[in-house]
């Protein structure tokens, strides 16, 4: 029996109003599981960012219910969908978004931070380790490789143990080297029994995802495995 | 987030912009070291005049002339000449002033002084009575003060003050002259130091009948002052109350519109501290409007550096950073920025609390006491608080996703 992590119910976005309403998410029901890589395609526009959003409780849906781990979030408001942020979902970003004064360690340390968690440098250490970079825990990001970058940023993800790790296009700024390195430690990862969720315009990205969907224009479809 | 960390945080953010915050931080030093500074320099100045009007003694009255003129209109403080001689040896009577225990009648001019060996100086001369140095708690430092005697027969002598003394380069026993007067210098005054706005070294002091005839002009028997002191400080009252009652009676007064004015030390000295107060809240105002404008600065910063950590914010947003997490960390960071200033101006007070009497001799004393560093260190704490709440509303408000696709 697999454990639900989240589930969207008839979920809708809209943007602006009156005529110049844009739908940017139309009705997207989506389940996932626990122990699930779920890859979502769509070319740029299609609304996968707004999902992104949505899913990652950076936004809120205009209608519909977003259930996380059987909490309603689509109704929080900030200070709780921040707690959510913190305790359960771990960020991936295409940019990689660390704070370039601060050592690797400090950046895992971050979301820990935020949840006044003991014993902090250990834990930054050891995910860091579980990403191949305990040999690099005091360099800043601008002495790291893109690579290198985004798998402090995927330690980051994994310091707080969340629920699911959601990937924004992650291999977006990587070169070919780099985004195989990066993909590979994600399948690792899911093979430890992550979930992850995967965004992506890249079909060959996706294809180590066991589940895909695709978006357009806001519609969510999923698609049947190759 | 721990306030440890909100404060390592704040910390982070201002070193990382070095010269920003220094200037930032100057604001605030400039406003709270110039209030501290005012506010120490009216201090200073409303005690050195309140000693040296206490150093006259609590137990002097001073009556000046002053009275309803034809028009109805009353004025005060010599503005006619209306006390006599005849008023001084009544006042000296034991039996109807029996709570006054000396009495001297003064009158003034402004005289330039010669030296027999050319220099000059241009003082206040003053005519009175021996009772002038009881009444004015002076004594002579070197030599003597002239007599009764002296009086009655319009004496030649003069006592001088110290700086009237270095400044002619006279002592006892030269001669000094005033136009064609000559007179001799018989005794210095003690110093007592330069105190407020005037400087009660530099005078000189000769018979009044001299004086009279000399230097004032005008009605020979009219004195512009009479000096009384009271017998002891329990008895001003009632020697106010008896100075009163003997000049109504002397110049007739039955309408109860007294053609003079008798004023208490205790009443100069309330009067003179008001005047410095005053002047001291007004200039305290304006230092505090460049606490203000620092203040200002302060906010100014702190909307350039929400605005150039968007990402940063909606990276902590993205990573569980509640609002209430950056509304700390901008405030602190404001606070901290203001309260530097506040803690540097304090240190800045005191380093000009120090150089200016240096610079200027002792002319301009500054006393700084406890109330006004506190307070100043407390604004400056309320400035950052303050001005750091928009810019800091602002960071908690930005929503994530603006944030993290700002480039």
């Amino acid at each position: 029996m697999t454990t639900e992590v989240l589930r969207l119910e008839a979920v809708s976005k809209d943007y602006g109003s009156g005529d110049a309403t844009v739908h940017a998410l139309v009705d997207i029901d989506l389940t996932v599981s626990q122990g699930e890589f779920v890859a979502v395609m769509g070319p740029s526009g299609s609304g996968k960012s707004t999902l992104m959003h949505i899913l990652g409780c950076l936004d809120t849906p205009t209608r519909g219910q977003y259930l996380f781990g059987g909490e309603d979030v689509s109704r929080m408001g900030e200070t709780q969908l921040a707690r959510i942020r913190n305790r359960r979902i771990g960020f991936v970003f295409q940019q990689f978004q660390l704070l370039p004064e601060m050592t690797a360690w400090r950046n895992v340390e971050l979301p820990l931070l935020y949840r006044r968690a003991g014993d902090r440098r250990q834990q930054a250490l050891r995910a860091l380790d579980a990403v191949g970079l305990a040999h690099r825990v005091e360099h800043r990001p601008n002495q790291l490789s893109g690579g290198q970058q985004q798998r402090v940023a995927m330690a980051r993800a994994l310091v707080t143990d969340p629920d699911v790790i959601l990937a924004d296009e992650p291999t977006g700024n990587l070169d070919s080297a780099s985004s195989k390195d990066v993909l590979g430690l994600l399948r690792q990862l899911n093979e430890q029994g992550r979930t992850i969720i995967l965004i992506t315009h890249d079909p060959n990205v996706a294809g180590i995802a066991q589940r895909y969907c695709t978006m357009a224009d806001g519609r969510l479809r999923e698609a049947v495995a190759v | 987030m721990s306030w440890a960390h909100t404060l390592a945080t704040g910390m982070r953010g201002i070193l990382s912009h070095r010269l920003r915050s220094i200037l930032t931080t100057l604001g605030i030093l400039i406003g709270v070291s110039a209030v501290i500074s005012t506010v120490g320099i009216g201090q200073a100045s409303s005690e050195s005049v309140e000693a040296r009007i206490n150093a006259l003694g609590t137990n002097l009255l001073t009556i000046t002339g002053g009275s309803s003129s034809s028009f109805g209109v009353r004025g005060g403080f010599a503005s006619s000449e209306t006390l006599t001689m005849n008023d001084v040896a009544g006042l000296a009577d034991r039996y109807d002033a029996p709570d006054v225990a000396a009495v001297a009648p003064l009158v003034r001019a402004s005289e330039t002084l010669d030296s027999t060996s050319g220099s000059n100086w241009t003082t206040t001369v003053e005519g009175s009575t021996p009772a002038w140095l009881a009444t004015n708690a002076r004594s002579v430092a070197t030599g003597s003060f002239f007599t009764e005697h002296d009086v009655q027969v319009h004496g030649q002598e003069v006592v001088i003050g110290s700086t009237t003394a270095s400044e002619l380069g006279v002592g006892v026993g030269d001669s000094v002259s005033v136009g064609s007067d000559a007179f001799q210098v018989i005794g210095i005054l003690n110093t007592v130091g330069s105190q407020g706005l005037t400087n009660s070294d530099d005078m000189a002091v000769v018979p009044i009948t001299t004086a009279q005839d000399e230097l004032v002009g005008g009605n020979p028997d009219s004195v512009e002052e009479i000096l009384l002191s009271a017998t002891s400080a329990d008895t001003v009252g009632s020697a106010y109350l008896e100075a009163d009652q003997e000049l109504m009676n002397t110049h007739g007064i039955t309408d109860g519109t007294p053609d003079f004015t008798i004023t208490s030390q205790s009443q100069l000295a309330s009067t003179a501290s008001s005047v410095t107060q005053t002047l001291t809240i007004l200039l305290a105002s304006i230092a505090a409007i460049s606490l203000l404008v620092g203040g200002i600065g302060v906010m100014n910063i702190m909307l350039v550096s929400v605005t150039e950590r968007t990402r940063e914010i909606g990276l902590r947003k993205a990573l569980g950073a509640a609002p209430r997490d950056l509304l700390r960390q901008f405030l602190v960071e404001a606070t901290a920025l203001s309260v530097a200033g506040g803690g540097l101006g304090v240190v800045v007070a005191f380093l000009v609390e120090w150089l200016v009497p240096k610079f200027t001799n002792g002319g301009v004393a500054i006393d700084i006491t406890a109330t006004p560093v506190v307070i100043a260190v407390g604004v400056s704490a309320a400035v950052g608080l303050l001005f750091g709440v928009y810019p800091a509303a602002r960071a908690a408000r930005l929503a994530p996703i603006d944030a993290l696709r700002s480039e």
